[in-house]
C-alpha cells in the first residue's frame, strides 16, 4: 500500500520527530492539551525555536502570560528570546488581558483585531510558525460563548491560508479524562497531541501521546518525556530486532581467565549484563572492564548510581587501580547520580548525553537495579529498551550490571527485562557448597560465540578477580540457572554471517 | 464631531474591523450618544485595525469593535457594537437620556 507523505515542519525537539515520522503537518494547526504544568508551553516555544534553527520566523501570540514572563521563563533553556526578537526571528503578539481596567461587553464583537494583529506580524517578519499559548486566556477575557468558538474557526482558517505551521495550547482539568475544558479541539483541528504528568504510586511521569494526526502515520500510544536544560526530549520507543552482532572484532574484559571462558572477549559495540547480590564482585568486574579499556587508551564512562565518587575511587585503589589519575587523564570519566532525583527518562537524557558529550567506546552502568525504584514497572521496562537500543546505535561497549534481589541470587526485574537486549549476561553468585560459602561465576548465555558452561569458583583479593576450576556438580548449585529465559542461541555455534 | 485645540475632557478611540455593519452601528451609537450628552467635551478617533493593524499592536486590541476610553483616566475598555444598551433600554421603553421617551430618529442608526 502506498502512502502519500504528507510534507512536514520538523519540531527539533529530540524524539518528537521521530514518533511524527518527521514534525508537524505542515501548514496546519496542531492542538496540544495537558493539565497545568504539564509543559505545553515549553513545548511550543521549542517547537519556535526549532524553526528559528531552520531559518523560520516564528510568531508567539501570548493569552495568558506576559511576553517578559515567557522570555524570563525560557531563559533556562538557554534560548535568547530577546535576541530572536532584535533578528526579527521571533515576535511576540501580546494577546494578555489589558491593564485598562475591566473590559465590559456591550454587544456583538468578533476577534479582528487579533487575528489582524498575527496577520500583520506573520506577513512582516515571513514567519512560518506561530504559537497560540493558550486558548484558555482568550476564554478567560471573552467568556464562554460561542462567538469565541466561531472566531477560533476563523482564526485557524487565516492561519492555514497563510501557510503557517501553528501550534495552539489548551488546558485540561485531568491527565485521563475528557481532551480539553473547552471542548474546542474536537472541531477547530485535525490534529491533537496530549501531555500528561502523571503521579503513579508516588512517582511522576511524564508523557506524550498523538491522539490524532490527519492523513499522516504517527506512533501510538505515551511516549515518556523529559524537561531538562536544554528543553524537552521525547524517548520513543525503538524497535529491538534480534540483531547478530555486525562485527567480529574481541575487546577484554578486564579479566583474563572470562575472556578466555568467552573465547577471547566481548564483542565490540555488545552489551553484557553482569548479575550478582550485593558483594559478589560487580563492582569489581566493572572496574576492570573500565581500567582495561582505559590502558588500551580508550575513553570510557562509568555512571553509578549506588556509590559516590570517592568510594569508587577507594574500592578501585584497593584493587591497584588510580580511577584518580584516570580521570585527570581525560580517558576516564565518573558521573555518581542518586537515582532518586530524575525520573527514568531524564536519567536516559543524562547519559545520552554523556555518552554523546564524552564519546566513550566503553560504557559500565553500576548498577541498573537502582533505578527499578525511581520509575512504574512499565517504564522501566522501556527506559531498559530504549537505553539498549541507544547504546548499540552509538556503537559503545556496555557493561550493565543488576542486583540480585537475594544473597543467593534470583532473578531481578533488571534482568527479566535485559536478557533478551544483552549480547552477553554472567551470573555472580554465593552457593553455599559443603560447609561454606563460595563465590561462583557462570556464563550464561553469549550471542555469537562458544563460550564455557561450567559454574566456576573465583576469588577476589586485592590483586583483583581470579577464576578458578569449576565446582563439582551439586544439586541446587545455583539451579536458577536453569530458570532464567532460555535464549536461542545459546547452544549454538557461532555462525560465520 | 468638533472639538477645540485642547486636549478635551472626554478622550475616545474606537477600533473597528472594516467598514461593516458592525463597524458602522458602533460608530453611529457611540456619536449619538457622545453627541447627545457630551456635545463640544469630546474627541473621538476611530482606528481601522485592518488598515492599521501597527495601532492594533501598540493598543494591545484582541476583539473589535472595541471602544477606548483615554480620558478622564484611568482607561476604560468596552467591547461590542455598542448596541446593547441602547436596544435593551429602547424594548423597555426606558428613556435613553434625563427627559421622556425620545422619538427614534431614522438618520441615526440605533
Amino acid at each position: 500500500m502506498k502512502w502519500t507523505v504528507m510534507p512536514k515542519a520538523k519540531t527539533g525537539i529530540p524524539g518528537l520527530d521521530n514518533i511524527t515520522r518527521g514534525g508537524f503537518p505542515l501548514g496546519r494547526t496542531v492542538v496540544v492539551a495537558g493539565t497545568a504544568g504539564s509543559g505545553k508551553t515549553v513545548l511550543a516555544a521549542q517547537f519556535l525555536q526549532g524553526g528559528i534553527e531552520l531559518g523560520e520566523p516564528g510568531v508567539f501570540v501570548s493569552c495568558e502570560e506576559s511576553p517578559a514572563n515567557i522570555r524570563r521563563n525560557v531563559r533556562g533553556f538557554g534560548w535568547d528570546v530577546e535576541a530572536w526578537e532584535s533578528t526579527d526571528s521571533w515576535a511576540f503578539v501580546d494577546a494578555t488581558r489589558s491593564l485598562d481596567g475591566t473590559t465590559i461587553q456591550m454587544g456583538p464583537y468578533d476577534l479582528a483585531g487579533l487575528l489582524a494583529r498575527i496577520e500583520a506580524a506573520v506577513t512582516r517578519m515571513g514567519a512560518a510558525r506561530v504559537v497560540i499559548d493558550s486558548l484558555d486566556g482568550l476564554f478567560d477575557q471573552f467568556g464562554e460563548d460561542a462567538d469565541l468558538r466561531v472566531e477560533l474557526h476563523r482564526l485557524v482558517a487565516r492561519l492555514a491560508k497563510l501557510g503557517v505551521t501553528t501550534v495552539i495550547t489548551t488546558e485540561r482539568d485531568n491527565d485521563y479524562g475528557a481532551l480539553s475544558r473547552r471542548g474546542v479541539d474536537e472541531f477547530v483541528t485535525d490534529n491533537l497531541i496530549l501531555l500528561r504528568n502523571v503521579l503513579t504510586a508516588e512517582k511522576r511521569r511524564r508523557t506524550l501521546e498523538i491522539v490524532k494526526f490527519r492523513g499522516t502515520s504517527h506512533g501510538t500510544g505515551e511516549f515518556g518525556f523529559s524537561v531538562n536544560g536544554t528543553g524537552i526530549t521525547v524517548i520513543p520507543h525503538l524497535d529491538i530486532t534480534n540483531d547478530r552482532v555486525l562485527t567480529d572484532e574481541r575487546i577484554t574484559t578486564g579479566n583474563d581467565a572470562l575472556d578466555a571462558m568467552v573465547d577471547g572477549g566481548l564483542f565490540r559495540d555488545s552489551i553484557a549484563l553482569v548479575s550478582g547480590a550485593a558483594g559478589t564482585g560487580k563492582t569489581l568486574m566493572t572496574t576492570l572492564f573500565m581500567a582495561a579499556g582505559v590502558r588500551m587508551g580508550e575513553r570510557c564512562l562509568l555512571v553509578a548510581f549506588e556509590e559516590r565518587r570517592e568510594q569508587l575511587y577507594r574500592s578501585a585503589r584497593g584493587w591497584g587501580i588510580d580511577f584518580e589519575s584516570m580521570e585527570q587523564d581525560g580517558l576516564l570519566k565518573i558521573v555518581a547520580v542518586y537515582p532518586e532525583v530524575s525520573t527514568l527518562e531524564e536519567h536516559l537524557v543524562t547519559i545520552a548525553s554523556h555518552v554523546d558529550g564524552f564519546r566513550p567506546t566503553r560504557v559500565a552502568i553500576d548498577s541498573l537495579s537502582a533505578l527499578e525504584r525511581v520509575g512504574t514497572r512499565g517504564g522501566f521496562s522501556k527506559f531498559i529498551v530504549s537505553l539498549a537500543a541507544f547504546l548499540k546505535h552509538r556503537a559503545v561497549t556496555a557493561l550493565l550490571t543488576s542486583t540480585t534481589p537475594t544473597f543467593l541470587g534470583g532473578t531481578s526485574h533488571t534482568e527479566s527485562h535485559l536478557s533478551t537486549v544483552t549480547d552477553l549476561i554472567v551470573l555472580l553468585r554465593h552457593s553455599e557448597v559443603g560447609d561454606r560459602l563460595r563465590r561462583g561465576l557462570v556464563v550464561l548465555k553469549m550471542r555469537g560465540s562458544r563460550h564455557d558452561k561450567e559454574i566456576r569458583e573465583f576469588t577476589v583479593d586485592s590483586m583483583g578477580m581470579h577464576i578458578g576450576p569449576a565446582f563439582p556438580p551439586s544439586p541446587g548449585l545455583m539451579a536458577e540457572v536453569h530458570q532464567l529465559p532460555a535464549d536461542d542461541d545459546e547452544d549454538r555455534e557461532p555462525d560465520t554471517g | 464631531m468638533v472639538v477645540n485645540l485642547s486636549v478635551p475632557e472626554y478622550l475616545f478611540e474606537l477600533y473597528v474591523a472594516g467598514d461593516d455593519l458592525r463597524s458602522r452601528t458602533a460608530i453611529n451609537t457611540l456619536t449619538a450618544m457622545c453627541d447627545e450628552r457630551l456635545a463640544g467635551r469630546y474627541g473621538l478617533e476611530v482606528i481601522d485595525v485592518l488598515l492599521h493593524p501597527e495601532r492594533a499592536e501598540s493598543a494591545k486590541i484582541l476583539a473589535t469593535p472595541t471602544l477606548v476610553r483615554r480620558e478622564p483616566a484611568p482607561g476604560v475598555r468596552v467591547i461590542g457594537d455598542l448596541s446593547l444598551t441602547r436596544s435593551v433600554l429602547a424594548r423597555l421603553g426606558v428613556p435613553v437620556d434625563d427627559g421622556a421617551p425620545r422619538p427614534r430618529d431614522p438618520r441615526r442608526g440605533s
